[in-house]
């Protein structure tokens, strides 16, 4: 089902922990809510789900203002950060929990429930752990079982907090690769909220970036990653260097020196913050250029195919900060360059992103 | 639009009303009763109630035992809780659940028990008698009748942070080269200060207003082992109401400042042991 | 008492782990040289006091305990007893939940002062407690007048010694589950709304399963209280025989009369009830330890 949410505001005490948000989220994908913490996307999760109550603004869950339903009428799965299995009961029992409460008439009869229950085990492919109990599972289990429960009522969307935030980093990447397989499976339109980027760019259909309770780009992963619409999606995926200066005709001045940005209509004299990725960072090493940040090569990271080269920066391209660069080259591009520890360079970009700093 | 309001679990307003409703029924209003009856005193009436020689005597008496009974239990509930919690012996189990028994026992049973022990005749009271020591029918009866009483708090406080206590910090004690002792007296002690200190004033709170397991075993000889529970009591028994409720009034607000004093030393404890309360 | 000292905890291991770590073992002197002083003095201010009770109560021997129990005086204050328990536990109880409920499960400002108001009636000597209730319905007391134009006692009479012992069992349960269902936060419970459960369902099937020990144990702890109290129960009192005395009113009565046998054989009921006390305890935490698996991973 399409997820609408129109212009909602939230605040806990003074603090504003979503400032307007809007999304139009089509049926069907599986979306990621990236940020980092504190920036309302839990929130949000939580009022599209009913169990929040925006201050103001609207949500539709299938075209139907959903905004005054109880979260028990909008059909909505929800998967808790830390599961809230119910932890008297077996996994089995978790399962069936959600067809058990169900008014008499609609209740299922047993031998049906039972039935669910084991196929929604077998899809999570947990069928075997039907009689333990929560506490007796590993976090993977657990995780698999909550949406297992989440499912068993038939909801039209699914909604995931942080759904592999307590778990380490190889059960992370397998539960991933299998929860983008159970969605391609059941299309069954899914939000969950991470603050992980490499997560949400591997696993998501679509990403709504926020900060600070606002929107900063929806996009998929492609556009999110390659064409970030703001200088905080810049930053906050994916590495990044970044110049911090003023505008000099086609020039931005980082202190003593001065970088091409190749761009149209930026008022001179104004403050910006330029970043660029480090596989479009260029590293020129003959002395008579005019242009690039001069800086000092400091290590040369070889492993694979791509050797990471670390500088730092001679002038002060931050106040009172030592500069870290990173640039991605290749071995031979190394060699060709005869970088080592030490030497003088100067760093140019092949692609600049320049926007204005905010005072 | 503006979202109507709809929480997601039920009963709020039903659930608070009643807590505020019965609280407000059976502990604020009658409590307040007593400020109110002693606003309509004149201070001179107040003063004469509350700072008689007697009744000074009596705060004397039940501040004075109050604190040396923690201070004992304090000392001994601590070795106490070292023994169950670090070492193992024979009928642990039993001992750590008799522990609870001053909670447990009716404070009157305790009085008349504790009184047939130290008698002049009594178990150990014919022991201690020949020596010089007195203890049942003066003030040394109420500080045993005291130490009985808040021994569990002190135990029960001490016990849980103890056994929380991660054998890490004792281990990076000792791989720097500390002894015993010194692990003890600058690692473990330090960790269990925010309870003991806790434990030490439930047990002082719960002394100084304590009246059942006192009143057979402290003869109630007046300025010399009368406390002050017995002072309101004796002044309602002579139908003095307004003298009671004036030294209820000072004990009520002794109580709110070592509530206070308590709350404080818990949120020292939960904080020292990382976790928000 | 204070419920702080005696709160359902999970237990940690054992103590063969500080025994066999190097770092946390002590040398056996220390070891039998704490235990020493601290088993001394747990006998001679715990044990023997309760072994005291019941060697006096069968001093005269067995006639006389059982004449001293079925005395009409004593059946009376028996049953007042447990009246006053059996009305003032289930109000406890109710109001322990409601409290909890609300504590645990929605935000509001002030919860922190109110959970210190819940603890009031810890801290309040229990004479104190006693008194509070003669000032209201005393005959000199706020609505005293208007309770004896209408020929209802409250105080020297069974209601005040049955509000006496509410007010000082008031903090039992709501304390022990207060931590407990903030600690388990409200999640169990959203997960069963957004799940399809009614509110009443969650309470019953989710929030209910998880308290239970803990509502037990506030349970048998507040019962203890009610049936042994005697500070505030005898001030509103009278010590009326066979009419406003409870059962350690009775024990004070026959112990100022000097029948000491008697006196012990009815302090040995309530011995006997303590022991059961203790025994429900530490049953109730064993099986909420065991109710909590060692956990799998994280």
């Amino acid at each position: 089902m399409s997820i609408e949410v129109k212009d909602i505001h939230k605040s806990f005490g003074a603090f504003k922990a979503l400032d307007g948000v809007s999304l139009d989220l089509p049926k069907g994908e599986l979306i990621a809510l990236l940020g980092p913490s504190g920036c309302g996307k839990t929130t949000l999760l939580r009022i599209i789900a009913g169990l929040e109550n925006a201050d103001y603004g609207s949500v539709r869950l299938s075209g139907e203002d959903a905004t005054s339903k109880h979260v028990r009428e909008r059909h909505v799965g929800f998967v808790f950060q830390h599961y809230a299995l119910f932890r008297h009961m077996t996994v089995f029992e978790n399962v069936a929990f959600g067809l058990r409460v169900k008014p008499r008439g609609e209740r299922p009869s047993e031998a049906i429930i039972r039935d669910k229950v084991h196929r929604l085990l077998d899809l999570v492919q947990l069928d075997w752990l039907a009689n333990r109990f929560p506490s007796q599972l590993s976090g993977g289990q657990r995780q698999r079982i909550a949406l297992a429960r989440a499912l068993a009522v038939e909801p039209q969307v699914l909604l995931l907090d942080e759904p592999f935030g307590a778990l380490d980093a190889k059960v992370r990447k397998e539960l991933r690769r299998w929860l983008r397989r159970l969605h391609d499976e059941l299309h069954i339109s899914s939000i969950f909220v991470t603050h992980d980027q490499e997560e949400a760019l591997e696993v998501a259909d679509r990403i709504v970036l926020m900060n600070k309770g606002r929107v900063e780009q929806i996009g998929n992963p492609h556009e999110i990653y390659d064409e970030p619409a703001t200088s905080f999606a810049y930053s906050f995926i994916g590495n990044v260097n970044e110049f911090r200066g003023r505008v000099e005709g086609d020039y931005v001045r980082v202190g003593e020196d001065v970088l091409a940005h190749g761009q149209k209509g930026l008022a001179d004299g104004s403050l910006v913050v330029a970043y660029t990725r480090p596989h479009d960072t260029e590293i020129v090493v003959d002395g008579a250029g005019r242009t690039g940040i001069s800086a000092k090569v400091n290590r040369i990271l070889a492993s694979g195919s791509v050797s990471r080269v670390e500088l730092v920066a001679n002038g002060a391209a931050r106040e009172g900060r030592t500069d870290y660069f990173e640039v991605e080259l290749t071995p031979a591009e190394i060699a060709g360059l005869e970088l080592e520890t030490g030497k003088r360079v100067r760093i140019a970009s092949r692609r600049l992103s320049v926007f204005a700093e905010k005072s | 639009m503006l979202a109507r309001r709809t929480r997601v679990l039920p009963g709020f307003g039903l659930s608070l009303g009643f807590t505020l409703a019965y609280l407000s029924l059976i502990v604020l209003i009658p409590l307040s009763a007593v400020f109110i009856k002693t606003a309509g005193m004149t201070f001179d009436e107040f003063w004469t109630a509350v700072a008689s020689p007697r009744v000074v005597a009596s705060y004397k008496l039940s501040f004075g035992t109050s604190l040396l009974a923690a201070a004992i239990n304090a000392v001994f509930g601590l070795i106490l809780a070292w023994g169950l919690v670090r070492y193992t012996f024979p009928g642990k189990k039993l001992v750590d659940a008799l522990i609870d028994l001053p909670f447990a026992l009716p404070t009157a049973v305790a009085g008349i028990s504790l009184t047939a022990l130290y008698a002049k005749n009594g178990w150990l009271g014919q022991f201690l008698e020949p020596l010089g020591i007195k203890i049942a029918f003066g003030p040394p009866g109420i500080l045993v009748a005291l130490i009985f009483i808040g021994l569990p708090f002190i135990v029960r406080t001490v016990q849980p942070i103890l056994e929380d206590l991660d054998a890490e910090f004792e281990e990076a004690a000792a791989s720097l080269g500390a002894n015993r002792w010194q692990t003890f007296r600058r690692v473990v002690f330090p960790t269990l200060l925010p309870a003991l200190m806790t434990g030490f004033a439930l047990a002082f709170a719960r002394a100084v207003g304590e009246y059942g397991s006192v009143i057979f075993i402290a003869g109630n000889i007046p300025m010399v082992s009368e406390i002050t529970p017995l002072m309101i009591i004796t002044k309602l028994e002579q139908y003095d109401y307004a003298g009671a409720t004036a030294i209820a009034s000072v004990m009520l607000i002794a109580s709110f400042v070592l509530l206070l004093a308590i709350n404080g030393l818990q949120a020292w404890t939960s904080k020292r042991q990382g976790r928000t309360s | 008492m204070n419920a702080t000292a005696a709160r359902l905890a999970p237990h940690s291991g054992s103590a063969s782990r500080f025994e066999a770590n190097i770092a946390t073992r002590d040398a056996p002197i220390v070891k039998y040289l704490v235990l020493g002083i601290g088993l001394s003095f747990f006998v001679l201010f715990l044990l023997m006091p309760l072994i005291a009770v019941f060697l006096e109560a069968f001093r005269k021997g067995w006639a006389t305990y059982f004449a001293a129990l079925v005395e009409p005086d004593a059946v009376s204050a028996i049953q007042l007893t447990l009246l006053a328990a059996a009305i003032a536990v289930p109000l406890n109880l109710v109001f322990g939940i409601a409290a909890a409920w609300s504590i645990a499960k929605f935000d509001f400002p002030g919860k922190q002062f109110l959970i210190t108001l819940i603890d009031l009636p810890f801290s309040v000597s229990p004479v104190v407690a006693g008194l509070v209730y003669v000032l209201i319905f005393g005959t000199q007391g706020w609505i005293g007048p208007w309770l004896s134009e209408n020929d209802i006692k409250v105080i020297f009479a069974v209601p005040g010694i049955v509000l006496a012992t509410v007010f000082v069992t008031f903090p039992f349960i709501a304390r022990e589950l207060i931590p407990l269902m903030q600690a388990q936060g409200r999640d169990e419970e959203e997960a069963a709304i957004t799940l399809g459960a009614s509110g009443r369902q969650a309470f019953w099937r989710v929030t209910l399963p998880n308290i239970k020990w803990a509502l037990l144990y506030g349970v048998i702890l507040c019962n203890a209280r009610a049936m042994g109290e005697f500070g505030a129960v005898s001030v509103v009192s009278g010590h009326i025989r066979g009419e406003t005395n409870t059962m350690p009113l009775h024990v004070e009565i026959l112990y100022n009369e000097y029948q000491f046998a008697a006196a012990f054989a009815v302090a040995s009921l309530l011995a006997m009830l303590a022991l059961v006390t203790l025994a429900i305890k530490t049953y109730i935490e064993w099986r909420a330890d065991r109710d909590v698996p060692e956990e799998i991973g994280a």
